[in-house]
């Protein structure tokens, strides 16, 4: 029995793909391919670490690019985001029949690899429509507008060109507390940010910095939040259907202020 | 400003609003221009749901609830003893814009009790409008409400800063609105929609040899009406639903089951229970008609008025229709296959791509996600297993059902099937 290979990258999207590069390049069969920060050693097997090279990446992502359509490559990126255990061997395994494929703009829902991935890249699109809703900007007294999130799946890259194309006047901050860091937008570019003291943009030392007006800004929403509802019709599962609990907490208008 | 009493003005104006059921804030294309404020990407974002599932994109207000008219149904008509309050028009920019800059909201949709005139009142909308538009440099969404009786220039006017114009319809058949609302006439609801059809027919004119000519109502017009205040049958309302599709080129028809606020002899008394589920048939049988290929007579006709309430329209017409199946799901064209019960539209496309490279059997059609406790009585593949035709469409409706976990099971038990 050959041992099997384990191919460990820094995580990112470029690093996937150097992977994959990198089983082309020596004809590694049945490969695993995990984040550095998943490592478990096992037994009978041959870890290699591969190093990211942006040249290399560039080359498999052009030629994946002549076989797909821009939705299949958008979906394959955020599948990708989803972070999902193991989702690199299913990326792998696709980005194989596809390479072996005639060029063709008809996508095989028959084949369960191009059926999962499309369902993770769902997934993952929920979760970003569900940010762009769901994000509730605070104002501070440096006239930046602040809000954080803990997404189910890693949207920030997904969502940053939604905010700077809408909030374009305004300086605001996403901060995902979850994996720690955030997007930040100065008027000019987004940059993506981290902070050494994670203390530092947590919820209680943003309310201690709140603009004057926040206050009443907030009290407004919850009041006209709570007069749209029609008492009559109250439907408490389609509610908790569109509004899951776990996103409770960003909303104003489901907090006491 | 002064928070508490906007705060008071906005909890009688919001709650006055609230029966108006269109929420889309979709299908306005508005890129943001030199770094302002907000765009409109075409798709509608939904920022929060209020507790009876709805959604919540738009700050949704009455610039006052102050009344000239009396019409039966409606919560700020002129007899009715409520508080009334009105805003100053710079208090809704003011609200609309800090709203947005917190993404609470999509946009602005602003309609209004008539005071004075219809053309005092619509004047004051467009104020509005155009100062979010002129002066904040404010691209997200903007629908205001057409009032009936407005002059064509304030219409045109309109149209150049909001995104969608409507007006309510309200009651589907011209002797139901004579019997609720006696001061309005169906004339004046016509006037406006037919207005503002003939404005962005001139626009898209006119736009093909001038590249700059100014924007008109970029999400078109929609219209809503009240289901189960007068008696009406489905057909009559999806009838006339029709008649505002093809005849106005409507976006949307929205269709609001009647909430009782108030007795009045003329109507359901206080109590009655809102018809939610037969407003949910009504949407089914729009998207059939709008994005199935159906028409409406298929659906509703002289032998069959009303939809069924326990099954969906589209199983219905096809029980009706049971001659047209079995079809085969590696061969049928598109239009057969969206008329199969429990496949979608998502479904459609997947499986004619999917098709290309292989015959699909029972396995690939699960996975790809129909729904086969219906399709399965209706459809062939790629596998000798299939369902013969044995039942008669009333002892597969029940089959159906049986198999079924519908959400409004508890409207139905057994017993009713005794008697239909």
């Amino acid at each position: 029995m050959n041992p099997q290979t384990i191919l460990l990258y820094d995580g990112s999207f470029d690093g996937f793909l150097c992977c994959v590069f990198m089983v082309y390049d020596q004809n590694i069969v049945d490969p695993v391919i995990r984040k550095e920060s998943q490592t478990k050693n096992q037994l009978f097997t041959i870890t290699e670490q591969v190093t990211t090279e942006e040249s290399k990446a560039k080359r498999v992502w052009k030629g994946f690019r002549t076989k797909t359509t821009t939705a299949e490559q958008r979906d394959f990126f955020k599948a990708f985001l989803s972070e999902v255990k193991g989702v690199e061997n299913t990326l792998l395994s696709y980005m194989k029949s596809t390479f072996n494929k005639k060029a063709s703009t008809a996508i095989d829902f028959s084949n369960k690899d191009v059926l999962k991935i499309n369902q993770v890249a769902r997934m993952v699109g929920r979760e970003k429509h569900r940010m762009e809703a769901f994000v509730r900007f605070q104002l501070t007294k440096d006239d930046m507008y602040v809000a954080t999130v803990a997404p189910d799946f890693n949207v920030l890259p997904l969502i940053m060109h939604h905010f700077k194309d809408r909030y374009a006047d305004q300086k605001w901050l996403i901060f995902d507390t979850k994996r720690s860091y955030g997007i930040y937008y100065d008027l000019v570019s987004v940059e993506t940010i981290t902070f050494e003291n994670i203390s530092g943009i947590n919820t209680k030392a943003i309310k201690k910095s709140y603009n004057d007006t926040e206050i009443d800004f907030q009290k407004l929403w919850s009041v006209y939040y709570n007069n749209v509802n029609i008492k009559s019709r109250k439907n408490s599962k389609l509610h908790l259907q569109h509004v899951p609990k776990r996103y409770w907490k960003y909303l104003t208008e489901k907090n006491t202020i | 400003m002064s928070f508490d009493r906007i705060r008071e003005k906005l909890s009688i104006l919001a709650d006055a609003a609230k029966y108006d059921v269109s929420c889309a804030s979709s299908g306005g294309k508005r890129a943001n221009s030199d770094k302002g404020l907000g765009n409109n990407t075409g798709m509608g974002i939904c920022h929060s749901y209020t507790e009876d599932g709805r959604c919540v994109s738009l700050l949704k207000i009455l610039l006052t609830n102050h009344c000239i008219f009396d019409c039966a149904y409606c919560i700020t008509r002129k007899s009715n003893d409520v508080k009334r309050a009105a805003f100053k028009v710079q208090e809704v920019v003011d609200l609309t814009i800090n709203f947005y800059r917190r993404n609470y909201i999509e946009g602005l949709f602003l309609s209004s009790g008539i005071f004075k005139n219809p053309d005092y009142t619509m004047e004051r909308l467009v104020t509005v409008a155009k100062k979010l538009r002129l002066e904040e440099n404010f691209n997200g969404y903007i629908h205001l409400k057409s009032i009936p009786g407005a002059s064509d220039e304030l219409m045109r006017e309109a149209g150049l800063y909001a995104d969608r114009l409507s007006v309510n319809i309200e009651i589907p058949t011209i002797s139901g609105l004579k019997l609720l609302a006696p001061d309005k006439k169906h004339e004046d609801f016509i006037k406006p929609m037919q207005k503002v059809k003939n404005e962005i027919i001139q626009y898209k004119a006119e736009r093909k040899i001038i590249k700059s000519t100014p924007r008109y109502a970029p999400a078109g017009q929609s219209t809503q009406m009240i289901i189960g205040a007068t008696g009406e049958s489905d057909r009559d309302i999806m009838y006339s639903a029709t008649y505002y599709y093809k005849k106005f080129n409507m976006r949307r028809v929205y269709y609001s089951g009647y909430v009782p606020v108030m007795s009045d002899s003329r109507l359901p008394s206080l109590g009655t229970e809102v018809p939610i589920l037969r407003e949910n048939r009504l949407y089914q049988t729009d998207w059939l008609l709008r994005f199935y290929g159906f028409s409406v007579t298929e659906i509703l006709n002289d032998s069959h008025k009303n939809l069924d309430l326990d099954i969906d329209p589209k199983l219905s017409w096809a029980l009706r229709n049971l001659h047209l199946f079995p079809i085969d799901i590696n061969r049928a064209d598109k239009v057969m296959l969206a008329r199969v019960p429990g496949i979608g539209m998502q479904s459609v496309s997947k499986i004619i791509q999917a098709r290309k490279f292989r015959n699909l059997d029972w396995t690939h059609l699960k996975a790809i996600g129909i729904a086969l406790n219906r399709a399965q009585y209706f459809i062939t593949c790629s596998s000798k297993d299939f369902y013969k035709k044995e039942l008669s469409p009333s002892m597969l409706k029940n089959k159906i059902l049986k198999s079924s976990a519908s959400k409004y099971n508890k409207h139905f038990n057994q017993q009713l099937s005794l008697f239909s």
